[in-house]
């Protein structure tokens, strides 16, 4: 059999022009210089895919080629057909759709090459990053061919910094961080986007035990509340939230942004009157006898996106093998902390002080849902945080609407086109497919946020609907 | 008795006052006992609460850490000695680049007063301001939060140097610059041979407050940026409410610095000489 097709295509001194079933005398004559020939599987497609690419170049003249490249050379010849085409891409592409069907079209690990094993990973030290952190002590990320350090950050706005630096490869954030950062909001502007939602729930009013008798919000004016960020979803529920009861956020109460861990000593020394926080800081208050659970923020909106896992669309580009390896292991680890009966396991392995650092049983109770309300009372909410990683676009026009709504973005958005661009949901939904799980086939949805219809066709409607808002 | 037996035996008996003090005005957070509810389990009245420590319990965690200064448990928690390194090497170097650029600035402004009133009132602006105030802009212009954090030591120590350099070598005697001038000696010789020898005791009392000031910026730096260093060793455990650690490391940090002011104060030992 020949294996002169399989020779280097950009050399000109190679003949391309001898098929499998070649029966010329140079073919049966054993004379073949093997050495430069593809090794492995992976290599040959490789090199399939870049001799047919060649070959469709000159429309199938190997004289042609062959002459072509002898003027100019086999190395300029090269380069200059790698700056107009994404080689690397096309080859991965073509390696993991042959996986793919070797596999029969199911759960295919992407095995091809990994332009970078070892990443840097950063997450703020809060439940909702569970699938991100659990990861590395459980194995997901070593699944799939990374070796990731998930590296604990002190705020959120340090997360970002250290995002645009490049010092983290991807990182956890907040869902209304990348499509602030892609606007430019509050940051320099930089294209991000969003694979994935981490955590679905999961966030807590948390009040100072003093107020215990203040369950009406029309009774907490004057009061001081702490949120994680300015673009959090915590900050735009919780002015939600008091616009519905006709306070004004930005002149009946206070908000102040507090990073997560400092929430329970300012709770404690009376900086603050409560705060719409992440957990494990509203369970640990409760824990350390200072504050109690007014609600839960999924009786506000149920189902409501948080947490995230964001990065840069560059290094979606230029790594597209890691970054779907990474891709795949968030969305396994996403789907594995969602089932209920894993939860203990994963507050166990989250707490040491490599990850969370807080009591595991503080942690159990917020993610099983079993857990002391501080004012006597056992409560079990089983869907106290839930974990689901599609990234509804839907969502994401809901939080532009709030960040117009009180006064982030001045100027008018095109909103559908910023979520769009932000939050992966198409790709999202192939890779749970592709993964075996189930995935929506649509990316918009109305939502229901206290009770009143959110319609993401008409956010501008939306906006003006409201009576309390600052612009 | 001699001066020196009692200050020893006094600082020894203030210790141990303090001691005694320690333990019976703090409490070790036990709250509730046996045989709690499933409602006091949850409310975790079987494990302490966050308190402030006694003495004894700092010291009993200190030895812990101090036995296992190096242990590495992942990249976001390593021994107090790891972290320990870590800082004294982000100030060792923001401090020498400082004493690069202080040195032959300082001295500059000191030789000639058209520079030094040129240049004081740039000085004087620069000198006050807080180093948690230079740490956004160095993270947004150097884009590395290690880098940055040298950088804001590195810009918070320059000025007790350049200061203390400048006025040493302004306040060198006249005689001693005019027995240099019948001795017929260039300026380069004046400079090496009268001026820096003069200075030298001053510009090493620079050195030692600008090294105190470097010490104080990381632990604030490194709480602001995380990931490695004594700064963000006192972040994690404050995470955890955890008092004992950071008191212990507050303790660690004062004798790091001690240490620090100690190793300059011997050099400048070798720099003094009488008149």
């Amino acid at each position: 059999m020949s294996v002169k097709s399989l020779d280097n295509p950009y050399s000109e001194k190679s003949n391309l022009a001898h098929g499998a079933g070649c029966n010329c005398n140079s073919c049966n004559s054993n004379t073949v210089q093997t050495s430069s020939l593809p090794q492995n599987e992976e290599q040959i497609v490789n090199r399939v895919v870049e001799t047919s690419i060649i070959k469709a170049l000159f429309g199938g003249n190997d004289v042609k080629r062959r002459q072509f490249i002898k003027t100019v050379g086999e190395s300029t010849f090269k380069a200059a057909l790698l700056s107009v085409l994404p080689m690397g891409l096309l080859q991965s592409c073509a390696n993991d759709t042959k996986k793919k069907t070797e596999n029969g079209g199911a759960t295919a690990k992407t095995t091809s090459k990994l332009e970078k094993t070892t990443l840097n990973i950063g997450f703020v030290p809060i439940t909702c990053a569970t699938p991100i952190i659990m990861s590395k002590p459980m194995g997901f990320y070593e699944k799939y061919g990374l070796n990731v350090d998930v590296i604990k950050t002190a705020g959120w706005a340090v997360a970002r910094d250290k995002s645009l630096n490049k010092e983290y490869d991807a990182s956890h954030m907040l869902t209304p961080m990348p499509l602030a950062m892609t606007m430019g909001a509050g940051s320099v502007a930089s294209p991000y986007v969003m694979p994935a939602v981490e955590n679905i729930n999961g966030q807590a009013i948390c009040l100072h035990l003093k107020h215990k008798d203040k369950r009406d919000p029309k009774q907490w004016k004057g009061f001081k509340f702490g949120v994680p960020f300015e673009y959090s979803m915590h900050n735009f529920l919780l002015r939600y939230y008091v616009a519905e009861f006709g306070l004004d956020p930005d002149k009946d109460i206070q908000i102040r942004v507090v990073p997560p861990p400092e929430m329970v000593a300012n709770l404690k020394a009376g900086n603050l009157d409560g705060y719409l926080s992440p957990d494990p800081f509203n369970q640990r208050a409760v824990y350390e006898n200072v504050g109690f659970l007014h609600m839960l923020t999924k009786d506000i909106w149920k189902g409501h996106p948080c947490c995230a896992f964001a990065c840069s669309d560059e290094f979606v580009k230029t790594k597209p093998n890691t970054y779907s390896a990474l891709f795949s292991a968030i969305i396994d680890a996403t789907h594995y902390s969602s089932k209920l009966e894993n939860r203990q396991a994963i507050s166990e392995a989250i707490a040491p002080k490599n990850y969370l650092n807080q009591p595991a049983s503080v942690i159990a109770q917020v993610l099983t849902g079993k857990y002391a309300d501080g004012l006597g009372n056992i409560i079990n909410e089983p869907d106290r945080i839930d974990f689901d990683p599609f990234p509804w676009h839907s969502m994401g026009v809901w939080i532009l609407t709030q960040m117009k709504r009180w006064g982030y973005v001045k100027h008018d958005i095109d909103y559908k086109k910023i979520a769009e661009q932000v939050y992966l949901a198409t790709d999202c939904a192939s890779k749970m497919k592709e993964q075996g799980y189930e995935a929506p086939n649509i990316t918009y949805k109305k939502h229901y946020i206290m009770n009143k219809e959110f319609d993401p066709s008409k956010p501008d409607e939306y906006v003006n609907s409201f009576a309390i808002k600052a612009i | 008795m001699t001066e020196k037996r009692k200050a020893i035996l006094l600082s020894i008996s203030l210790l141990i006052g303090f001691i005694i003090i320690g333990e019976l005005v703090t409490g070790n957070g036990k709250r509730g006992g046996e045989n709690l509810t499933e409602y006091q389990q949850l409310m975790g009245m079987g494990e302490p609460q966050a308190h402030v420590p006694g003495p004894l319990e700092v010291f009993k965690l200190g030895f812990k850490e101090l036995s296992h200064p190096f242990y590495d448990n992942g990249p976001n928690d390593k021994g107090i000695g790891t972290q320990l390194f870590y800082s004294i090497a982000r100030v060792l170097a923001g401090f020498s680049l400082a004493v690069l650029f202080a040195l032959p600035i300082g001295f500059l402004i000191g030789m000639s007063p058209l520079f030094y009133k040129a240049l004081q009132p740039y000085i004087q602006i620069l000198k006050p301001v807080s180093p948690l105030a230079w740490m956004p802009l160095a993270l947004f212009i150097i884009k590395d939060s290690i880098m940055s954090s040298v950088f804001v030591i590195f810009i918070c120590s320059i000025w007790p140097m350049l200061i203390n350099t400048a006025f040493g070598v302004m306040s060198v005697k006249k005689d001693w610059l005019n027995v240099g001038k019948t001795l017929e000696m260039g300026n380069f010789k004046t400079a090496f041979k009268v001026i820096l020898p003069a200075a030298l005791p001053t510009i090493f009392t620079g050195m030692r407050i600008s090294m105190g000031i470097s010490w104080l910026v990381i632990v604030a730096a490194e709480m602001l940026v995380g990931g490695t260093g004594i700064g963000y060793y006192v972040w994690n455990e404050w995470n955890n409410l955890d008092l004992s650690s950071v008191v212990f490391s507050i303790l660690m940090i004062g004798i790091v610095g001690m240490f620090l002011d100690t190793i300059i104060a011997y050099f400048s030992t070798f720099f003094v000489y009488q008149e």
